[in-house]
């Protein structure tokens, strides 16, 4: 769209602009982030190659709808400022969102572009305008006058920072409950330095009390106050509170020392920085580390390791590499930086010493069988071929599911058999009278724009909501 | 945000109390549940019990002995000072109602706990039997309010240098073998001492509980670094406990998982006295 249209099919037909990144030997050993981010260069010989399809597929896949092909046609112009205001106008974080994003099954999968060669690198495109927007600095964005209503988050990952940040700019007072010490959720505890920094968290979740949002942190929904208190004391309450309780295999030895779920694991790393001698907050590093499941989390945790300083750092997972739930970018990352991938392995026992400390993982080979609820083919255990996989660190990342604690003192709140909260899917309504909620406490674990996409619907009806109050 | 120290006692070698201006925490605290604190921007997550706490005036008191850095560090507070974070009340709350006569046992620093505990038992009309011990006089705690707040109170010391000369459990097995009906003994200490204890009191007919004080980061159920293995089952420390059926813990596992960053304690420790003698702190 920056050119002819003769030119425009020639550059089309090229390959994307490659991401600029830290050489996979060097990055192995230091928590800095991944990918560089384009320069400017870069983002408009990306942004030239999108045809500005008058019907754009592209901006269905997205979860919050960003105005695609919109904010490139003023990167094309070099108006990067209207660009990123474009995205802020459907998009609270897009610093977030270009970094962590699965581009690949969302926005990109339905590019034009994709069909006959690689689609338009539209998450870096993001990234570029928002980092540009963080270096001149993020202006104040307007909010509309006090409606006096007054609007209960509880938790502050994605969900809900975008959720707070909605119902502030329409000008109801927002009072976030965080329970660490630190906002951001899983944005902070979760997702490693160097595939998002935590500064980058720390400006967006600066943007967001710009807005006129309370940040309290320290309150702990459920022991401090309880849900049915928020309720009286708020004129509705938007439940963000994600899927923080690990899960576990329930197979011998799981409590050995050194045995951590991925959530205490990359907790230690991320929040607490325990990479850092600086801070106080330790974390067993490990020689040969092993890494159970196939997700996000999953990479993260071994990638961390390895930067730990661990010499062997292998995921297990028992389905195949075509069925790892992971972002592709993450798994290409993981095996340029030497981890190990042994699919369809499944571990059936933690092995410890007499100081119950873990010395191993007796696993089982798997073969895929059947496809099972979700599409993909179930696992099943192959008979008689165990094997020992060495280990004085294990990570268990096989997922999360909602904290219960904020049930505590939540009448007519209704849950399903996971644990999760039973709500609207469009507008985040649940069982209870005021009680909106959205992200990974509905859906159980799912990804950062997904949480964000339920964040946006629900403020959207607790103002409808508050309006008819 | 900050959480003020508005008071600071040694009030036995290396055991601390601090008081803390923790409004939050104390209107909804309730004796056996714990606190979270962080000293500042770079420092650890410690669990502490709560020892006290005034829902008017909304402050906390925490009690603790200089083991590792941050308790260390923490000693070297003074009046005035701030915490960086105090969260909580965390954790189950002791479940106290009136069952009859109930013994409470604790030893160390974990009388500070069972404090609380004996006033809550008491209020719930309880006749409670405390039994307080230390290694030697000088590191017996909370003598007088344990006094107040307890029907009957006994003392034990491993050196004799006050009461009974031995173990608390050694007076727990006399009351218990009195004949006297009990209906529950709750133990805090060392996991050394409730080990010995629950042991102790298993073969009589009387409920046994002990609160643990697991290695833990958020103490809200989200790392799962505290969990325990209680009658077979796996259990978190901070959502599932504190208190737990003392004849179901596998104390050996807890113990060896408490042990889990003991070199690195020791580090940490030998490094930060260090920078203290070269004046760094």
């Amino acid at each position: 769209m920056c050119g002819l249209q003769e030119e425009k099919t020639e550059k089309a037909k090229k390959e994307r602009t490659p991401m600029p990144e830290q050489p996979a030997d060097e990055r192995r050993k230091n928590f800095n982030e991944v990918t560089l981010g384009y320069t400017k260069e870069d983002a408009l010989a990306e942004a030239s190659r999108c045809l500005a399809c008058k019907d754009p597929k592209c901006v269905e896949g997205c979860p919050v709808n960003v105005d695609i092909p919109g904010f490139i046609k003023l990167v094309c112009e070099e108006d990067f400022e209207g660009a990123i205001e474009k995205i802020k106008t459907t998009n609270t974080l897009p610093a977030i969102c270009g970094r962590v994003c699965p581009q690949e099954t969302q926005c990109e999968a339905l590019c034009v572009l994709g069909k006959k060669g690689q689609p338009v690198a539209i998450g870096r495109l993001e990234r570029f305008c928002a980092d540009y927007e963080r270096e001149k600095g993020v202006k104040a964005p307007e909010a509309m006058p006090p409606t006096g209503k007054k609007v209960a988050v509880v938790g502050s990952g994605p969900a809900s920072l975008t959720a707070a940040a909605d119902l502030a700019k329409l000008g109801h007072k927002v009072t976030i409950f965080e329970s660490l010490h630190k906002a951001g959720g899983v944005l902070s505890y979760g997702i490693p330095e160097f595939r998002l920094p935590k500064e980058i968290v720390r400006q967006e979740v600066e943007y967001i009390e710009k807005l006129g949002v309370e940040v309290k942190p320290n309150y702990v929904i459920g022991r401090i106050k309880t849900l049915d208190e928020l309720c009286d004391d708020f004129d509705a309450v938007f439940l963000g509170t994600g899927a923080g309780l690990p899960n576990f295999m329930g197979i011998p030895g799981e409590n050995f020392s050194g045995v951590y779920s991925a959530n205490e694991f990359l907790t230690r790393v991320n929040l607490m920085k325990a990479y850092d001698p600086e801070y106080d907050t330790r974390v067993r590093c490990g020689k040969q580390v092993v890494v159970v499941g196939g997700g996000n989390v999953a990479m993260d945790a071994a990638r961390s390791a390895l930067r730990l300083g661990a010499e062997e750092v292998s995921i297990v997972y028992r389905r195949g590499e075509d069925e790892m739930p992971a972002r592709r970018e993450e798994v290409e990352h993981a095996k340029e930086e030497g981890i190990i991938f042994r699919f369809l392995t499944n571990p059936v026992r933690i092995l410890g010493d007499e100081k119950f400390n873990v010395t191993g993982v007796e696993c089982i080979k798997m073969e895929l069988g059947e496809p099972d609820k979700s599409g993909r083919r179930s696992p099943v255990p192959v008979e008689g071929s165990e094997f020992l996989v060495p280990a004085d660190v294990v990570v268990i990342a096989i997922g999360t599911s909602p904290n219960p604690i904020i049930f505590k003192g939540s009448e007519g709140l209704e849950q399903n058999r996971r644990g999760t909260v039973v709500a609207d899917e469009e507008t985040g309504a649940t069982s209870k009278c005021g009680v909106f909620a959205g992200g990974d406490v509905v859906t159980g674990a799912a990804t950062v724009i997904s949480a964000m996409g339920a964040g946006k619907k629900a403020a959207k009806a607790i103002d409808e909501f508050l309006k008819e109050k | 945000m900050a959480y003020r120290i508005l008071e600071k006692e040694e009030i036995a070698p290396s055991v601390h109390r601090m008081v803390i201006d923790a409004p939050d925490v104390a209107k909804a605290a309730k004796a056996g549940q714990f606190i979270i604190l962080r000293i500042d921007e770079r420092g650890e997550r410690v669990p502490l019990t709560i020892a006290d706490f005034e829902r008017e005036t909304g402050i906390v008191t925490v009690i603790f002995q200089e083991m590792g850095k941050t308790t260390k560090q923490l000693a070297k507070l003074s009046t005035g000072d701030s915490l960086e974070d105090f969260v909580g009340p965390l954790g189950t709350p002791a479940d106290i109602r009136k069952l009859g006569t109930v013994i409470l046992v604790g030893g160390g620093v974990g009388v500070a706990p069972i404090y609380p505990q004996a006033k809550a038992y008491t209020n719930a009309g309880n006749r409670v039997i405390s039994i307080i011990g230390a290694r030697n006089e000088d590191l017996l705690i909370l003598e007088d309010e344990m006094e107040k707040a307890s029907s009957e109170l006994y003392i034990a010391t491993d050196d004799g240098s006050k009461g009974h000369h031995g173990f608390v459990t050694d007076i727990m097995k006399r009351i218990l073998d009195s004949g006297e009906k009990v209906a529950r003994v709750v133990i805090i200490g060392p996991p050394i001492m409730m080990k010995v204890g629950a042991g102790v009191a298993s073969p009589y007919d009387v409920e046994i509980l002990v609160s643990l004080n697991s290695i833990m980061v958020d103490g809200t159920g989200m790392c799962g670094g505290c969990r325990v293995t209680v009658g077979g089952e796996t259990k978190f420390t901070c959502v599932d406990g504190p208190e737990f059926d003392a004849r179901k813990v596998d104390f050996v596992q807890l113990m060896n998982r408490l042990a889990m960053y003991r070199g690195e304690e020791t580090e940490a420790v030998e490094k930060y006295e260090e920078k203290c003698r070269c004046g760094l702190h």
